[in-house]
């Protein structure tokens, strides 16, 4: 499961395109899992009070499962050795059964040394982007 | 009310000791319906060379929602009540993953406060570091005060 082999991984490589759904219960289990408990993430009426079409996805939420298509991707999640995001649009999740499907997809776009590679990524839903100037840095074995 | 910018370059120092435990790595990546085994089963984080199960990339936020009130909740900073603040960037680089068993503490800078357009940034480094002072990770948060920045000029 893990890439054994940097020299085997050129720039331009493509990371399998992913997508994930985001739902509301996730945002609740999110909640709790990180302590984050802002209402933008659970309460309909307050996200909307503050000009939200809808409850939002945390940023931890978007910028966790962008960076599952990468240590899904390489195996061992402590690869990652640096990792960023601006969050660019919120992520709405409708209450329904289905939420906000994330589409991720990355590419290899720079070899640095000591076997670390850089992954630009990009994060979109109902085809507007959802992160900027995302990348990740992981270190192959 | 804008922030209060006498915090520019202020640091709070390391106090409470935040254990990372196998159930709370769990709990997190399960909440994000993430099922690799390196954060789930010590064996498989084992056969990737690690002592005991890992923390997901973006684990460090558990860490500063615990032991990261400051200045967010220091009534001299100025930050509103309601929701105002929404997070724009973060970055968390590793020095190496965070594993369970870890005894963590948190070093807080603001680094800059400053405005954009009607809203205010905030930038804070926090350092998360063993407690015996090995650095486990940087993370860099972009934080957006909405509308609280001064007015500026004259309105039209």
């Amino acid at each position: 499961m893990t890439i054994k082999l940097d020299r085997a991984i050129a720039v331009g490589t493509p990371l399998p395109a992913r997508e994930f759904n985001v739902d509301r219960k996730m945002l609740v289990m999110y909640c709790g899992a990180c302590g984050d408990f802002a209402p933008t993430h659970w309460n309909e009426r307050i996200a909307r009070s503050v000009g939200l079409p809808d409850v939002i996805a945390h940023g931890g939420v978007i910028m966790a499962k962008t960076l599952q298509a990468v240590t899904d991707w390489v195996g061992d999640p402590g690869a990652v050795v640096d990792c960023r995001a601006q969050f660019s649009r919120p992520l709405v999740v409708p209450d329904d059964d289905v939420g906000a499907m994330l589409r991720v997809t990355g590419v290899v776009e720079e070899k640095l040394d000591h076997q670390r590679v850089v992954i630009r990524l990009n994060a979109e839903s109902g085809g507007q982007p959802v992160l900027s100037a995302a990348l990740a840095v992981v270190r192959l074995s | 009310v804008t922030l209060n910018r006498d915090f520019i370059g202020r640091t709070l120092p390391p106090g409470e000791i935040y254990e990372v435990s196998r159930e709370k790595i769990r709990e997190y990546a399960l909440a994000l319906d993430d099922t690799n085994p390196v954060y789930l089963d010590r064996e498989a984080a084992g056969a990737v060379g690690h002592s005991d199960v890992i923390a997901p990339p973006t684990f460090a936020h558990v860490v500063l929602f615990r032991l990261g009130g400051w200045p967010l909740y220091d009534p001299d900073f100025g930050k509103q009540t309601q929701p105002v603040c929404v997070h724009r960037l973060a970055r968390v680089v590793h020095h190496r993953p965070i594993q369970a068993g870890d005894r963590l503490v948190l070093t807080t800078t603001v680094d800059d406060i400053h405005d954009i357009g009607p809203h205010e940034q905030f930038v804070l480094t926090s350092e998360i570091a063993a407690a015996d002072g090995e650095p486990v990770c940087t993370v860099v948060s972009h934080i957006v005060s909405r509308g609280t920045a001064a007015p500026k000029g004259v309105a039209r």
